[in-house]
């Protein structure tokens, strides 16, 4: 499985996937500069963490017209795996490959601690090695990590099980205080709906990626040009 | 002329920031404050030559596409010559 980690300018958690993906996942995987037009090199590309475009004007939103993008849309139409990772989701939800947006922090403050989530749907070539209610301890960094949607769209990602994962307390519980940034449902992770792209507020390449690599051998949607 | 488009957070998002400032300014004093909203202001500078009927359409399409997200915040276009 040949995975692009999406370099824009900005990025600054390119480096930590490629990594992961190189060493620990142990799959081959190249830089994709985000100027390149063509991924059809590559099965799953990964949108890492860090602050393309200096987060000038919203987190993600000049990414988003980055000549990249309109291919990665195209990848995720016809199949391919797309991960978001922190600014790589807020890239994601910018380009409206994912729905709502990540606003700043209900308390204002850069969180960069660790926190639990709680998987909520396993149902995903990221997360079917998981099973529903597993707790992970996993790294956040972010100011722009608090997530919103309109009723409408979260009562669809409910009852079509696309919330992937919310944020939880030592027990699991979900509860106000858990939740590190004033996410809407303390939603921490979604994908869309054919269920191929997702966006994942944490930034630990290590744990998720490693999950998504292995996950997505089992079960690989159709891949691209195939 | 100039187009100038102002982007705002919808009514139903909570603005943080708004109520921070919003903190800061009672604590100079003043008091019958009862919100305080912040927002984003874009002025773009456009050729002369250019009707106010395209400014306007021009700045709403920038508006629209970039300079405001839909799912969070609203905008408001004037033209100015």
């Amino acid at each position: 499985m040949k995975f692009g980690v999406i370099i824009f300018p900005g990025s600054n958690c390119d480096h930590d996937a490629y990594h992961v993906i190189s060493k620990h996942v142990g799959q081959p995987v190249s830089f994709v500069w985000h100027k390149e037009t063509d991924l059809s090199a590559y099965d799953a590309v990964i949108l890492p963490g860090g602050f393309s475009y200096g987060d000038y004007l919203r987190a993600g939103a000049l990414a988003r017209f980055s000549p990249v993008m309109r291919s990665v849309k195209e990848f995720a139409a016809r199949g391919g795996l797309v991960l978001g990772i922190c600014n790589g989701f807020q890239i994601l939800c910018e380009a409206g490959l994912l729905p709502g947006a990540l606003m700043r922090n209900r308390d204002l403050h850069f969180r960069c601690e660790h926190v639990r989530v709680r998987v909520e749907s396993v149902d995903t070539p990221f997360t079917n090695e998981l099973s529903r209610g597993d707790l992970l301890s996993l790294p956040i960094a972010h100011a722009e990590g608090n997530y919103t949607c309109d009723d409408a769209t979260l009562a669809e990602m409910q009852r079509e099980d696309r919330i992937i994962f919310r944020y939880c307390d030592a027990a699991g519980d979900v509860t106000d205080e858990s939740n590190p940034n004033g996410s809407r449902d303390s939603v921490a992770g979604v994908c869309n709906r054919a269920r191929n792209v997702m966006g994942f507020a944490a930034i630990s390449p290590r744990k998720c990626l490693s999950v998504a690599a292995r996950a997505s051998e089992r079960s690989r949607p159709p891949l691209p040009n195939s | 002329m100039k187009a100038k488009v102002y982007v705002t957070l919808k009514p139903s998002v909570l603005d943080p920031q708004g109520k921070a400032i919003q903190h800061s300014v009672e604590q100079l004093g003043f008091g019958g404050i009862e919100d305080i909203r912040q927002g984003k202001y874009f002025e773009i500078a456009l050729d002369e030559s250019v009707s106010d009927g395209d400014a306007r359409a021009a700045a709403e399409r920038m508006a629209r596409e970039v300079l405001s997200n839909p799912v969070i915040e609203d905008f408001r276009v004037e033209v100015e010559r």
